[in-house]
């Protein structure tokens, strides 16, 4: 299979005098971890957004699976098999941890509004989501609401929601955002067992992260892809070094 | 913190207490010398249904609707409408195709769901491209244009609105009789608490409270949250104009009163005063309302100078309603 799971081609977008996106064309492969880099205000961000539908570009195409997808809505795309975490997280606060992850099962589930069975006592839908709970280590707290868990256990959290969607993509914003090493270290475990079994947009500060977990790095500066290329090639890149790595290794 | 169990023990019994009082009602009314009483009863559960229905937009989808006195109105017209065409041996419409006028509850109530639906539909189809505080005001403008329609509309009364020469038949009831209205009216706002408790349990309505408490990650994880608002504030408009049909038929009568902004008002007062987001909570709320309304009417003219300090304080000291304050809060299933 020569196309890509993901392609982006030529994206623009700007904000006023701000270029977000300036030209920015990447692929994802199947089965690919690529992380996206780059210092704060390079548009890495803005990027995650085009790809999930929340914002539009000015112009270029996304292309996922095989079809054009740079107009389609957020949850047409979910269900296309694009899940994302938020960089700041965003779960059901007042549900439990089971139903949060019992509601991604159910997005994926297929149409129709069920109005009249308990969804709470729907085996199809309670047993993937405890699945995914006991993957990501949480199948401890399965019934205590989601919003008294620990802040690493809601980023946790986030990601078994990802994964019941049944995602061949997963968009991950700064999933390493505000943990500390230990919840760090675990969830670089986490994303490590789930490599090659499903494609992984990587945006992320924590350089260990990105160099334990990418095959492919790309670095953006100012809206733009400066470099794409293994972690050792972009660790080498003259332009890379000058515009940010040099900076932080300094730091 | 209250244990679940006991807390859901507490609810059961006070449900069971609730249901053998509304039951027993009319014979205490009675036995106390005071008929009059049974109306008022059958009012409060005619407010409760409305509010049944509000909260399935209000409490469930997180849509503040400051309009469902349209839905209400709408579903109050209908039976009158129907009911005085009956009358005249008028059809209402020829054309094209002939509706003739009825005076059966089972087609007349119906309709009037179908009509406060379908306009519920329209409605929320507009207003649920905004959200917040522009959701607050489009459903009031479209209330307040449904009402000023009505006031225009000579045929049917205009501004002094329109009497019905007799209540909806529903054999082998007479629903004239006090006591039969006020059954009817209990069995109906039984069954569909009992219907609201399984749709807010469904797949529809976890995902209809996931869109309530965080409609962006619904949309990231797939669903298409606006047909589910809309879906819900339709059904909850239905509701609440089978509210309005039994409404109609408990005056008699039928003014653009009824789709009032302070009828929306006192609709959206119900569910929050009982308690937002609980099957049982608008029940609560309309009894409360009701009563006290009745209570300082017999005392004062000017009861409203107090009823309007007891709404704040209820609100300020039972944050989850009158029903979150005597029930517990609502148990966290596993």
């Amino acid at each position: 299979m020569t196309e890509p799971l993901l392609r982006i081609a030529g994206l623009c977008k700007s904000y006023g005098a701000v270029i977000a996106s300036d030209h920015v064309s990447l692929n994802i492969r199947a089965g690919e971890v690529h992380a996206v880099i780059g210092p704060n205000g390079a548009g890495k961000t803005t990027l995650v957004g085009q790809l999930t539908g929340e914002i539009a570009p000015e112009s270029g195409t996304v292309r996922f699976n095989g079809r054009e997808i740079t107009r389609w809505p957020v949850h047409a795309r979910a269900r296309l098999g694009m899940a994302r975490s938020f960089q700041v997280t965003s779960i059901f606060p007042r549900l439990s941890a089971l139903d949060n992850v019992a509601l991604a099962v159910q997005a994926g589930a297929g149409h129709g509004f069920g109005i009249w069975r308990p969804a709470r006592a729907e085996a199809t839908l309670r047993a993937p989501a405890r699945a995914a709970l006991e993957r990501v280590g949480l199948a401890g707290r399965a019934a205590g609401p989601a919003g008294a868990l620990a802040h690493g256990e809601q980023r946790q959290l986030e990601l078994a929601m990802a994964l019941a969607m049944g995602p061949r993509l997963l968009l991950l914003d700064e999933p390493m955002a505000g943990m500390g090493p230990t919840d760090s270290q675990r969830m670089i475990a986490l994303l490590a067992a789930l490599k090659g079994e499903v494609a992984m947009l990587l945006v992320e500060h924590d350089m260990d992260a990105v160099f334990a977990l990418a095959d492919r790095v790309s670095v953006m500066v100012y809206g733009k892809v400066i470099a794409t290329g293994t972690a050792a090639a972009v660790r080498a890149d003259p332009a890379v070094r000058r515009a940010y790595l040099g900076e932080d290794e300094a730091a | 913190m209250d244990n679940p169990r006991a807390a859901g023990a507490r609810r059961a019994a006070l449900i069971g207490a609730a249901c053998a009082l509304a039951l027993l009602a009319p014979a205490l009314a009675a036995a106390a010398g005071a008929d009059y009483l049974i109306g008022v009863g059958t009012r409060a559960l005619i407010l409760a249904l409305a509010g049944l229905g509000l909260n399935l937009a209000l409490g469930y989808g997180g849509m503040v609707s400051f309009g469902h006195a349209a839905f209400f109105g709408a579903g109050a017209y209908t039976v009158a409408i129907l009911g005085f065409h009956a009358t005249l041996g008028e059809p209402l419409l020829t054309w094209p195709f002939e509706i003739a006028g009825t005076e059966s509850a089972f087609l007349a109530w119906p309709a009037a769901m179908a009509a406060a639906g379908a306009l519920a539909l329209v409605i929320g189809a507009i207003s649920l491209r905004t959200s917040g505080l522009y959701f607050i005001m489009i459903t009031l403008a479209f209330a307040q244009m449904l009402f000023f329609f009505f006031v225009s509309l000579e045929a049917y009364g205009g501004g002094d609105g329109l009497g019905l020469w007799a209540r909806s038949s529903l054999p082998p009831l007479d629903l004239h009789d006090p006591w039969q209205f006020y059954y009817t009216v209990l069995g109906l706002l039984a069954l569909f608490a009992v219907l609201k408790g399984r749709l807010v349990a469904s797949r529809f309505g976890l995902a209809l409270q996931g869109i309530r408490d965080n409609e962006r990650r619904m949309r990231a994880l797939g669903f298409p949250t606006v047909r589910y608002k809309l879906a819900a504030f339709a059904i909850s408009g239905a509701v609440t104009g089978l509210a309005g049909a039994l409404i109609a038929n408990h005056a008699e009568f039928v003014s653009p009163a009824l789709l009032s902004w302070q009828r929306s008002g006192e609709i959206l007062v119900i569910v929050i005063l009982g308690g937002m987001g609980t099957v049982a909570g608008p029940i609560v709320g309309a009894i409360a309302f009701v009563a006290t309304e009745e209570a300082l009417s017999q005392w004062s003219e000017h009861w409203r100078i107090v009823f309007g300090p007891l709404l704040v304080l209820a609100v300020l000291f039972a944050r989850q309603g009158l029903w979150g304050l005597i029930a517990a809060r609502e148990r966290i299933h596993d």
